[in-house]
C-alpha cells in the first residue's frame, strides 16, 4: 500500500485549506476515546509506529478522505486488534450495531531478515542524493513526490529504525536519515522560484545521482 | 425538528463504534483504569502552543539559549521543561528578513507535540498536506501570510523522526516588553509557520 492515499503530498483538488485560529484539543469526546484506543491496542500488540502508521495506511480510500482524523485512529486500533486476536470483526459490528469498517490487508511480505544496519552516513551535508523510484509492496515514508528527484542534503540527523522494516515484522534495520533540501521549481515544473521543500529520509531511499 | 431539548443528542455511528472498541478492550482488561481520562487530561491542559510560546520568547531575549536552541532544538528545549513523545528529535528554524520557515507532514500529521500540543484539524486534512509542499507562496497567501517574492520559503515535510518548530521573528512593536509579555504574542501558527507576527 506504498501508493496509497496516505501519500497525499502534491495532489491537486483539495480546495481551500478550512483554516481555523485556535480549537480545543478535542472537538468531541469520542475523539479523544478513539486516539487512547489506539495507544491501547498498540502497546497491547507491540506494534511499532511503522505497523501503527501502515494501519491507517491501508484504509479504502474512499473511507480515508470522507473521515475525520481520530475515525483514521479508531480504524487503524480496530484494524490492529482485530489482526492481532484481540477481537473479531464480528465482534465488533455486533457491538457497534451496525457496520464496522476495517483497513485492508496487509500487501507486503513479512519481513524475517532485516538486512544489516548502517552505522556510518553514506553522505555528508551539501551532498547532491538522488531518491530511489521505486514501488515497495509494504509502508515506506518515502513519499511518491521526490521519488527519482535530486536534492541536496541539508542535515545528516541520527540513526533510526526503518519504518519499512519494522512494519513487517518484529526485526529491526536501523539507518542513519537525512533531510533532502528540493528545489519546488524542480518538484513540480511549474517555474515557481524561491521556494525549498526539505524531505526526512533514511539512508537505503537514497542513492548517489 | 425540536425536541425541546427532552432528549440526549443521537449516538453517531464512529461514536457507536468507538463504545463497541472500547467495551470489547476493556472487557480483556486491556485498557486501564482512568487511561483514557488521563490522556486527554495532559492534552487538553499541559501540553500545548503555550509551551512553544516560552520556548520562543526566552530565544528573543536571551541569545545564548537562541544559539543553543538553533544548535540542539532538543537539548534547548528540554532546558524549559518540555520533552517527550513527537518532541525527542527537536529541530528548530529561524525565521529571518530573508527566509520564511513552515512545516507539514504529507503523510500523516507528524507534529512537535510537546511544544505545539495536538495538531489542528486542518494540518491533519489533506489540502494542507497535499497543498504545501506544491504551492507554498500561493498557500501561504491564501491563510493570510503574504510574503514578499524575495523572501525564499523552506517547506520542512516532517516525513521521519525530526519533529520541526518554527522561531518566529520577533514583532518590531514588542520592544521592552518582559518575556511573559513576549510569550503572550506568539500564536500557534506562527510556530507552525503559516503565519508572522
Amino acid at each position: 500500500m506504498v501508493d496509497g492515499i496516505h501519500d497525499l503530498g502534491g495532489m491537486q483538488g483539495f480546495g481551500a485549506v478550512a483554516h481555523s485560529q485556535a480549537e480545543p484539543a478535542f472537538q468531541h469526546r469520542w475523539e479523544a476515546r478513539a486516539r487512547a484506543l489506539l495507544t491501547v491496542v498498540a502497546g497491547a500488540v507491540g506494534a511499532s509506529g511503522g505497523e501503527f502508521r501502515h494501519s491507517i495506511e491501508r484504509m479504502e480510500p474512499g473511507h480515508y478522505l470522507t473521515s475525520s482524523y481520530y475515525e483514521h485512529w479508531l480504524t487503524g486500533a480496530a484494524t490492529l486488534a482485530v489482526e492481532h486476536g484481540l477481537v473479531t470483526g464480528s465482534e465488533l459490528e455486533a457491538r457497534a450495531g451496525g457496520r464496522f469498517p476495517l483497513s485492508g490487508p496487509v500487501l507486503a511480505p513479512p519481513v524475517f531478515d532485516a538486512g544489516p544496519d548502517v552505522g556510518t552516513p553514506r553522505f555528508s551535508a551539501g551532498e547532491r542524493v538522488r531518491v530511489r523510484q521505486w514501488h515497495p509492496p509494504g509502508h515506506t515514508r518515502c513519499p511518491r513526490y521526490v521519488r527519482g528527484r535530486t536534492g541536496v542534503v541539508v542535515r545528516v540527523d541520527g540513526i533510526h529504525s526503518v519504518p519499512d522494516v519494522e512494519a513487517h515484522g518484529s526485526v529491526r534495520r536501523n539507518e542513519p536519515t537525512y533531510s533532502v533540501r528540493f528545489d519546488a521549481a524542480d518538484l513540480w515544473r511549474d517555474g515557481q522560484r524561491g521556494v525549498a521543500v526539505h524531505v526526512d529520509l533514511w539512508d537505503s531511499y537514497l542513492e548517489r545521482p | 425538528m425540536s425536541d425541546k431539548g427532552h432528549h440526549p443528542a443521537p449516538v453517531s455511528p464512529v461514536e457507536q463504534r468507538v463504545a463497541a472498541l472500547e467495551a470489547l478492550l476493556s472487557e480483556r482488561g486491556l485498557v486501564p483504569e482512568g487511561f483514557i481520562e488521563e490522556i486527554t487530561r495532559r492534552y487538553e491542559s499541559e501540553i500545548g502552543p503555550m509551551n512553544g510560546a516560552k520556548v520562543v520568547a526566552r530565544a528573543w531575549v536571551d541569545h545564548g539559549y537562541k544559539q543553543r536552541l538553533l544548535a540542539d532544538g532538543t537539548a534547548a528545549i528540554a532546558e524549559l521543561g518540555f520533552g517527550g513523545p513527537e518532541g525527542d528529535h527537536m529541530v528548530v528554524v529561524e525565521n529571518t528578513a530573508a527566509v520564511h520557515n513552515v512545516i507539514v507532514c504529507t503523510l500523516c500529521s507528524c507534529y512537535p507535540w510537546p511544544v505545539l500540543g495536538l495538531p489542528p484539524a486542518w494540518y491533519k486534512d489533506p489540502p494542507y498536506r497535499a497543498r504545501m509542499v506544491r504551492e507554498a507562496r500561493v498557500l501561504l497567501a491564501e491563510m493570510g501570510c503574504s510574503l514578499p517574492d524575495e523572501v525564499e520559503i523552506r517547506v520542512w515535510d516532517s516525513s521521519a523522526e525530526v519533529r520541526y518548530l518554527v522561531l518566529p521573528q520577533r514583532p518590531p512593536a514588542s520592544v521592552g516588553m518582559t518575556e511573559a509579555e513576549l510569550a503572550g504574542l506568539v500564536t500557534r501558527d506562527s510556530m507552525i509557520g503559516v503565519a508572522t507576527l
